[in-house]
């Protein structure tokens, strides 16, 4: 063990723990990186790869506070990243609509977005634009579109690419990852630190290990003492061939890639660990983007898969120490790619408990340890 | 032990469609693709990508997308997935497709 510098091990190499290993290296700490297996569920390499704020943290200050944070740094983030790893994640943040076919819907998520203004004061901005208004700006904008909310601060990025970028922004920061390395078991060793029992039989020792395995973390967490339990959470999209032309909107279910293809996507389903994806779901999906831009009827999908979200009982991250064993902590949230500005930077500060640390304790799983007062 | 071929070899009819590439006419076998009718008419490229590289007809089985042209007006249609018809007017695809709708630009 190097007193001086002590490794730490984070468990999960995907956005999210690419991220957090990202800001411990530039806060200059040692970092060891274990992936999983590629027949995990993994949550990376099926994203939308939205950056995004609207809606979130509507009935829950913290997190419409640290979402808004994330979206205000996520430019710089975006250089930062391309110098480290030579990668350009394409990210483009001028603006994203949620369009509705449904009145009440909409007045419901007008509500919702009034109630995250005044959570964020000047920090935030929306505005609710009727279809005809959209019809007026938009050409193309179909006529069961009764309107959309529009936020200046959500954006997208290559999903793929990012993750690739922090892999090699990892690397070039002096992490070592290693691959096809799922971790089975971390015990406490006596004395401190953790003997961490791989799938495959080899053991690693770690001085503090970041739990970041998303569902793959859920027994690992139990075994140090976490209360959070995450849950898969599917959604289906498609991916149609590449257009010449530019979308004119970007929105949460709707987005075009910046290699020209259009993603759809946006569904949600509680089917335990089964990432199949649906016939009925993948024909609703085409009938929302032909509803919302008829333009998009006569091109062709492509491809169409399953992926699962990484939620937690209420949707919101968890940031937590063990009480039980210092030195462990559970990072994992549903939004790892708008949130990934933030794991690479100050949540190094939090995990090192240094002076500049956010205050992260609305993000602490004793929101869902069970109570045992009477 | 005999394997019945899954590959089926041409009608031998004699019958033929005239189609026209490019404003070319073209004579084929009916019942051919009409990927194999264009690399059998010159075997040059049939689209450009969106780079601007020439491609033709590769694995003709419906999975490199190489072959890619403009079939009566259907843009990004697998020539090696669709039999020649008397009449059809094909062309090449010339980089990405257009949406309907944005074709000025």
């Amino acid at each position: 063990m190097n007193r001086t510098n002590p490794e730490i091990t984070v468990v999960g190499g995907g956005v999210v723990g690419l991220s957090v290993a990202l800001g411990l290296l530039l806060a200059g700490r040692r970092v060891h990186v274990l992936d999983g297996a590629d027949s995990d569920a993994r949550a990376s390499q099926g994203n939308f790869g939205l950056v995004w704020g609207q809606g979130k943290g509507w009935n829950y200050a913290p997190y419409a506070k640290w979402t808004s944070d994330a979206l205000a740094a996520w430019t710089a983030f975006a250089r930062k990243l391309a110098d480290l790893s030579g990668i350009d994640v394409a990210l483009d943040q001028s603006g994203g609509f949620e369009f509705f076919t449904d009145a009440a819907e909409m007045q419901e998520f007008a509500a919702m977005l009034a109630q995250q203004q005044r959570h964020l004061g000047n920090r935030f901005s929306h505005e609710i634009i009727t279809g005809d208004d959209l019809r007026a700006q938009m050409p193309g904008i179909g006529g069961g579109v009764v309107g959309a909310s529009f936020s200046q601060m959500d954006g997208h990025v290559n999903p793929l690419r990012f993750l690739r970028a922090l892999r090699v922004a990892v690397g070039a920061a002096g992490g070592r990852v290693t691959m096809d390395a799922p971790v089975a078991r971390v015990v406490p060793a006596t004395g401190g630190g953790f003997d961490l029992a791989m799938a495959n039989g080899r053991t690693s020792r770690a001085d503090k290990v970041v739990l970041c395995a998303g569902l793959g973390a859920t027994a690992l967490a139990a075994d140090l003492g976490f209360s959070a339990r995450v849950a898969p959470q599917r959604g289906e999209l498609l991916i149609t061939e590449k257009l010449h032309d530019r979308l004119p909107f970007l929105s949460s279910t709707i987005r075009q890639v910046d290699e020209g293809g259009v993603q759809i996507g946006g569904t949600k389903a509680d089917v335990g660990l089964d990432d199949s994806e649906t016939l009925d779901v993948m024909a609703g999906l085409a009938r929302h983007a032909v509803t919302v831009y008829p333009p998009l009827a006569d091109v062709r999908v492509v491809r169409a898969w399953g992926a699962l979200r990484v939620m937690s009982p209420d949707g919101y991250p968890v940031y937590a120490r063990s009480s039980l064993y210092p030195g462990a902590y559970l990072v994992t949230c549903h939004s790892g790619v708008t949130l990934a500005p933030l794991h690479a930077s100050v949540l190094a500060d939090w995990i090192e408990g240094t002076s500049a640390a956010p205050d992260l304790e609305a993000f602490d799983d004793n929101r869902f340890a069970i109570s045992t007062a009477a | 032990m005999i394997i019945v071929s899954r590959f089926q070899p041409p009608p031998k009819t004699g019958a033929t469609a005239e189609f026209e590439y490019e404003g070319a006419s073209i004579t084929a076998p009916q019942g051919i693709s009409l990927a194999a009718a264009l690399l059998a008419h010159s075997g040059a490229y049939t689209r450009q990508t969106a780079g601007g590289d020439a491609r033709a007809a590769f694995c003709m089985m419906g999975v490199c997308f190489e072959c890619l042209v403009e079939v009566d007006g259907v843009p990004n249609t697998q020539a090696c997935m669709t039999q020649v018809r008397q009449g059809m007017v094909v062309k090449r695809q010339i980089g990405l497709r257009r949406l309907n709708g944005c074709n000025d630009s």
